[in-house]
């Protein structure tokens, strides 16, 4: 008979963590936020300074956001996507810390699936928004997406829910979420209206995400647009409009070939400088042909 | 309880009234959801249907209230299949106040409960953030009630008609919504009796009354 080792088990149960969120200094990082300040404390998460928007109209539901995400003022990410998946009949916009948006989507994506297999029918927009706002008031606030949901259904049709970090949701004609959502929002309040065509709806999402790109800091680069229609169809349009474009304007810039490095500047063993690399560079050497600004 | 606000969260800075008639009761909110200063829905509905008869009138957090009522609603049906009777406003009253109480520490909800039953006919509950269950001849909540105390004192008397008592809801809801910067919107109401439910609204560019002085 072998030994037994009382005191062990295979894994440290203690200190074995599987993933999922981590809310370890929920309650220190505010302490020493009050006593010392903000900048004794590590900067952790990528809050996306952002702009989100969803509106339902004659024939389903139109959902837009920039795509741009920032990490305290400095630009993280110029194309990320922020439209998530979470049924082929339901999609979702996010706003807020980006790690807390992308989980929660891919969560919700993959209990609607089980749920599909399970009852041999199409998902909700309600069952999606009651099984969001569930997780998220379970959370506390703690874990900070605020999201718009959009999707098309055979029981209620279009829908549109704005859903709060806290769990508070509402069910609206349109809704804008993100740091852009005022500038977003001054869109849809004058120009929304009831039964709209998908051609001016999706017109109006691109005014309202232009407004955030334009006028908001946190908002910016290129609009992605999704389209799900009340016939089954969906129409999912990746950098739909793209008003910060720089290669063409970088092409205007004719760089001195003294500024491009060559392969073979930098000696290595075996393999001796063979190429001097230019002695000056002086702005002389640098010419600019055109010099215009694009509105 | 002094709670700090939670930041960044959805409160309902609201007026929400229930005035009883003789056969039923008149429920009344405004329908602005703020979030600071900004307005998060200018269209909330702050009247949740618990059961066929009964409902309530949310304030303080959206999150909490919301929450409570699904829970309160679940219950209350569930109850409903396992007796096949219908609640008394008694029950949801006191089901929804050993849910604040128990939860005081983390809720920020102060609700109305009114509706109509066959055995006690039209009554209206308030329940305190503390979680005490009160059951009033009216009921007024949310940071627009203290605007309409006294138009109410003054002009509430027993044994109305659903149609004094809806007017005298619009009217006060009206006044708040005047005096109340977090009170807003459109006014929602919802006539509870033996014959039904039925719901009513007054968008905010026509609002029955308001402020008569001109300067």
């Amino acid at each position: 008979m072998s030994e037994m080792v009382m005191n062990s088990l295979p894994v440290d149960y203690a200190t074995e963590t599987s993933g999922g969120f981590s809310f370890e200094n929920a309650t220190r990082n505010p302490m020493i936020m009050a006593s010392k300040g903000a900048e004794y404390l590590p900067k952790l998460t990528k809050k996306t300074g952002t702009t989100i928007c969803g509106m339902v109209y004659k024939g389903g539901v139109v959902l837009g956001a920039d795509t741009r995400a920032t990490s305290d003022t400095e630009v993280a990410e110029k194309n990320c996507e922020k439209i998530h998946y979470l049924a082929p009949n339901i999609y979702c916009c996010g706003a807020g810390t980006a790690a807390d948006t992308e989980m929660i989507t891919q969560m919700m994506a993959s209990q609607l699936e089980l749920l599909r297999m399970n009852t041999h029918s199409q998902s909700r927009v309600i069952t999606a928004c009651t099984l969001l706002k569930r997780r998220l008031f379970g959370y506390q606030g703690h874990i900070s997406a605020a999201l718009v949901l959009g999707g098309v259904d055979n029981i209620n049709g279009p829908a549109v829910y704005n859903i709060a970090p806290h769990g508070s949701t509402a069910k609206l004609n349109y809704s804008t979420m993100g740091s852009g959502s005022l500038a977003a929002m001054s869109i849809f309040e004058s120009d929304w209206k009831e039964d709209m065509s998908e051609e001016e709806a999706v017109q109006l999402v691109k005014r309202a995400i232009g407004a955030g790109i334009f006028n908001d800091l946190g908002s910016g680069s290129n609009c992605d647009i999704c389209i799900l229609r009340t016939d089954g169809t969906k129409d999912y349009r990746r950098n739909d409009v793209k008003p910060n474009e720089v290669a063409p304007l970088r092409a205007l810039v004719n760089k001195s070939s003294l500024l491009s490095m060559v392969p073979g500047l930098t000696p290595t063993i075996g393999n001796p400088l063979i190429q001097p690399h230019p002695a000056r560079v002086s702005l002389a050497d640098v010419d600019v042909v055109m010099e215009t600004v694009e509105s | 309880m002094s709670q700090k606000n939670r930041e960044g969260e959805v409160l309902t800075g609201t007026t929400i009234l229930a005035l009883p008639f003789e056969g039923g009761v008149v429920v009344c909110a405004d329908s602005r959801t703020s979030t600071g200063t900004y307005v998060a829905n200018r269209v909330s509905d702050k009247l949740v249907q618990l059961s066929d008869y009964i409902y309530c009138c949310r304030s303080g957090s959206a999150a909490d209230t919301q929450a409570l009522t699904d829970y309160v609603h679940y219950y209350l049906s569930q109850w409903s299949l396992d007796t096949g009777r219908i609640p008394t406003v008694k029950t949801a009253a006191h089901l929804m106040r050993r849910l604040i109480y128990q939860n005081k520490d983390q809720l920020q909800a102060g609700v109305i409960v009114a509706g109509w039953d066959p055995v006690h006919g039209g009554s209206v509950y308030t329940i305190t953030l503390g979680g005490s269950c009160l059951e009033l001849p009216f009921a007024t909540g949310g940071s627009g009630s203290i605007f309409i105390a006294g138009l109410l004192d003054a002009e509430f008397s027993n044994g109305m008609d659903m149609a004094e008592a809806r007017n005298l809801a619009k009217k006060a809801c009206s006044h708040a919504m005047c005096r109340d910067g977090s009170s807003g919107g459109v006014i929602r109401t919802v006539v509870i009796s033996a014959d039904g439910v039925d719901r009513d609204y007054t968008p905010g560019n026509d609002l029955p009354f308001g402020p008569v002085a001109v300067w």
